[in-house]
């Protein structure tokens, strides 16, 4: 939903675009305040929905940096979610 | 990660052996919206900010991997940048409700 610019920021997260993601409500779900700031790993722009890692040891794996500080990755564009309708 | 605001500095002398010269600072989470959320916290401060910055937090483990020389040491906040710039769009632009059935999205 939004861009984050740190120039003075930790060594990890430099050369990587820091985005604000808004986890998506289901129908009929009221909207909740649970916004959170990912580390884009795809590409991601403004508008894209993604698919994000928010756990750190995974985290870690993505960027391939054993001792990375970061939680959130984003690992995935999605195109389409089929949701059952039972 | 999460956004956050320094609000003030926390000075202990006597603190947790390891975490000496580590500088903490008061911080207000806040959400997209830079609108406060839930109460202060105290967060391990490795990129300098001052009062009233925007910074960006990380929480649990991954505070403590973030000191310069990561050690065990019990942290669950810490500051790993300063935003300068900050842009967000309205909730307005987004389809941000998944319905039953197949969602499209490119």
């Amino acid at each position: 939903m939004g861009t984050v610019v740190t120039t003075i920021g930790h060594p990890h997260y430099k050369s990587r675009r820091l985005l604000v993601v808004q986890p998506l409500a289901l129908e009929g779900d009221a909207a909740e305040d649970d916004d959170f700031i990912a580390l884009d790993n795809t590409q991601a722009g403004i508008g894209d929905t993604v698919l994000v890692l928010r756990e750190g040891t995974g985290a870690r794996q993505v960027l391939q940096n054993p001792q990375g500080c970061v939680i959130s990755v984003i690992v995935g564009i999605v195109d389409t979610v089929n949701l059952e309708t039972t | 990660m999460l956004l956050g605001v320094v609000k003030g500095t926390a000075v202990c002398t006597i603190k947790y052996p390891g975490t000496e010269g580590l500088k903490f600072l008061v911080v207000q989470p806040v959400n997209k919206k830079l609108e406060s959320v839930g109460l202060l916290q105290i967060a391990v401060d490795t990129v300098d900010a001052g009062y009233g910055d925007l910074c960006v937090m990380v929480r649990s483990r991954e505070a403590s991997l973030a000191l310069h020389e990561p050690k065990a040491v019990p942290l669950d906040l810490a500051l790993v940048g300063v935003v300068d710039q900050y842009q967000i769009r309205p909730n307005s632009e987004f389809n941000l409700v998944m319905k039953r059935g197949s969602n499209s999205y490119t």
